[in-house]
């Protein structure tokens, strides 16, 4: 008897868990189409030397792990280029997601004309997009007024008489470690990037703000919790698994947009040299990942799931 | 009895602390509440003026470089050039808007582009939240190598797959199915369909974002919701569907807002797989200047960029509208906030 009990119940698992996985079946088949070629394919170029036949195709040579060699020991930028890529990337991430929580808290309230201010912090995303960024690109160039972009807020400093140095230089003197007073000086000066770098993320903890359950709060101001109390002991943790989707996609934009993927682009499709482009693309993916791996893992410990 | 004693006893120590003549303790009592009314009243003061400085501050900085683009697609020739014109035109004009419709052709490819990127917002909703769906809640073997997977598809860098998916729609085939009925493998390229079979199997434009973003939220949710639903005899789709998927609301409406937008603006997708110019907008915004030169014989850049201005200011138009209508969505999912379903 106790034996069938036992086997009855591992089918029901075994069921659910096969239902659970018709869910995934279609982005296993895509994954797996469209995907998974290209990752074996990259790898295989990562491995060999590539040379375009001139009548279309390609042949492969095999030449090892050459191509990793050279991007670490011979290539002239790349591993500067992958530091101050990994560097602006761990920077921008905490900042980008601090700022874009309080907006968000801000935006999160009611008051007058929050459909209007929403539709403003909204812009950047629709800004930084693909099409609108290649048509702005011109425009930034002989855009005179208005804060387009960090050079043009450089020139406004200057102009406008206020030194950054200046204030580095007093800071200091007050005994402030110099490592924190240049990621400030730093932030500041990079406030309109970090600005519109945050469209995404606002949204994303608009959405986790309005998930919560209002009766969490009700509940909270009925203990008679303060305002500071209520935002770490109920909105925090629950935005929590939010802050994870925000770094994951923080990350992969910094990356995206780095300078790596740029290089690695142009030594693809300038200098041709696809091996070594693809060496690039997985060094700088791996690495990627690994951070991404990390983070995520240091947040979830501190995360609340329902199960 | 004793409780009564204590009562008792302890009132002579109140009496020490309030003042005797009761009418006194009466006027005390109500001071108390009147100031601290008057000091909340100045804290939400401050604190709303605090917002609104905040806001707006930040508002300037992004609104900044778009209202200086909607003020130069006014400008005439003669302002352009007038150093005393700073924002407002002196001879403001509508021939930039005029031209920049005629050249993109707006009214009939914005419809399309519209379209296309509606529809392939519905299925990336549906596709993304059914795969996050099942990443969320349910085990089955292999399950956290998938998700790493799923992570690789968020991170690598899109012109690493151009190459093979360029091959895969030239000739597409499954299993030389189609090479068998008509012969050859059809070339897919030119057309919009690529995009919306990779759409459909949740391998689209950052889909993998999407299937992020919805296991979060799923796994926000009580699992009460779920056991409730199967008590009362709702299948597993039935229960997505019905239940799930309207609980997760705000992270539906966030993914078809991020869906739409990238959509509408892919430049990446549109060029590899050849995708016509009279379907999407994102393409001829590219070309405009060049077209609107060519075609009207305006050499100068300066001049030039005033289009583009106007170019842009169209483009972005349909997608603020879109955002504003489907924000209200938002704020009802406040209303009814809590578990639903």
């Amino acid at each position: 008897m106790g034996e069938k009990k036992k086997k009855t119940k591992l089918t029901l698992s075994r069921k659910r868990s096969m239902k659970g996985f018709l869910f995934i079946v279609p982005w296993l088949i895509g994954f797996l189409w469209f995907y998974l070629r290209s990752l074996i394919m990259t790898f295989q170029f990562s491995l060999s030397d590539l040379t375009v036949a001139p009548g279309g195709g390609y042949t492969l040579d095999f030449v090892g792990l050459d191509n990793f060699l050279y991007a670490f020991r011979a290539h002239g930028s790349f591993k500067q280029v992958l530091t101050t890529s990994v560097g602006d990337m761990l920077i921008d991430v905490p900042l980008i997601t601090f700022f874009s929580l309080m907006v968000a808290m801000l935006l999160n309230r009611k008051f007058k004309g929050r459909t209007l201010m929403r539709a403003i912090f909204f812009l950047p995303v629709i800004l930084n997009s693909e099409a609108i960024l290649a048509a702005m690109k011109v425009s930034a160039s002989m855009m005179m007024g208005g804060l387009s972009s960090a050079g043009a807020e450089v020139a406004e400093s200057v102009s406008s008489g206020v030194s950054v140095q200046y204030y580095v230089q007093m800071f200091s003197n007050l005994g402030l470690p110099m490592g924190l007073v240049e990621y400030v000086v730093g932030a500041v000066g990079r406030i309109s990037d970090i600005i519109n770098a945050s469209g995404v993320q606002i949204i994303i903890f608009i959405a986790a703000l309005q998930s919560i359950p209002s009766s969490m709060y009700e509940v909270a101001k009925i203990e008679g919790a303060t305002a500071y109390e209520t935002f770490w002991k109920v909105t925090f943790p629950m935005v929590m698994p939010h802050i994870i989707t925000v770094v994951v996609y923080t990350v992969v934009d910094s990356f995206v947009n780095s300078d790596v993927v740029t290089l690695a682009y142009n030594t693809a499709f300038s200098e041709k040299n696809y091996g070594l482009s693809s060496t690039m693309s997985i060094i700088s993916t791996v690495i990627t990942c690994g951070i991404l791996a990390i983070v995520v893992r240091f947040i979830q410990k501190r995360t609340f799931y329902y199960n | 009895m004793d409780k009564v004693a204590d009562a008792t006893k302890k009132k002579p120590e109140n009496d020490e602390l309030v003042p005797v003549n009761p009418k006194g303790f009466h006027l005390k009592k109500m001071d108390v509440n009147t100031k601290s009314k008057i000091t909340e009243g100045f804290k939400g003061f401050f604190l709303g003026l605090f917002r609104w400085i905040v806001l707006i501050g930040i508002a300037y900085v992004i609104l900044g470089p778009v209202l200086g683009i909607l003020a130069r697609s006014f400008f005439s020739d003669a302002d352009n050039y007038n150093t005393m014109v700073y924002m407002i035109p002196q001879n403001p004009t509508m021939e930039r808007y005029e031209i920049a419709w005629k050249t993109l052709n707006y009214a009939s490819t914005s419809v399309s582009t519209i379209i296309y990127s509606i529809t392939l917002m519905i299925i990336q909703v549906l596709m993304c939240s059914m795969v996050g769906y099942g990443f969320a809640r349910y085990d089955f073997p292999l399950k956290k190598v998938m998700f790493a997977f799923v992570v690789v598809m968020i991170v690598i860098p899109t012109h690493t797959i151009m190459l093979p998916l360029y091959m895969t729609f030239a000739n597409f085939d499954i299993f030389g199915i189609f090479g068998l009925i008509m012969g050859s493998s059809p070339n897919l390229l030119g057309t919009v369909w690529p995009m919306y079979i990779m759409t459909f199997f949740a391998c689209g434009l950052r889909s993998g974002l999407y299937i992020y973003i919805f296991n979060q939220f799923f796994r926000g949710l009580p699992k009460e919701i779920e056991e409730a639903a199967y008590v009362d005899g709702c299948g597993v789709w039935h229960t997505y569907f019905r239940i799930m998927l309207r609980n997760a609301t705000p992270a539906a409406i966030t993914v078809a807002i991020f869906s739409l937008v990238w959509q509408y603006n892919d430049t990446f997708y549109a060029k590899l797989f050849n995708i016509s110019d009279s379907v999407l907008l994102s393409k001829r915004i590219a070309t405009l200047g060049s077209t609107v030169g060519n075609v009207y014989r305006i050499y100068d850049p300066n001049i030039l960029q005033l289009y583009m201005d106007a170019g842009i200011i169209l483009v972005m138009l349909p997608l603020v509208i879109i955002y504003v209508l489907l924000q209200k969505q938002f704020i009802e999912g406040v209303e009814r906030s809590g578990i639903v379903g």
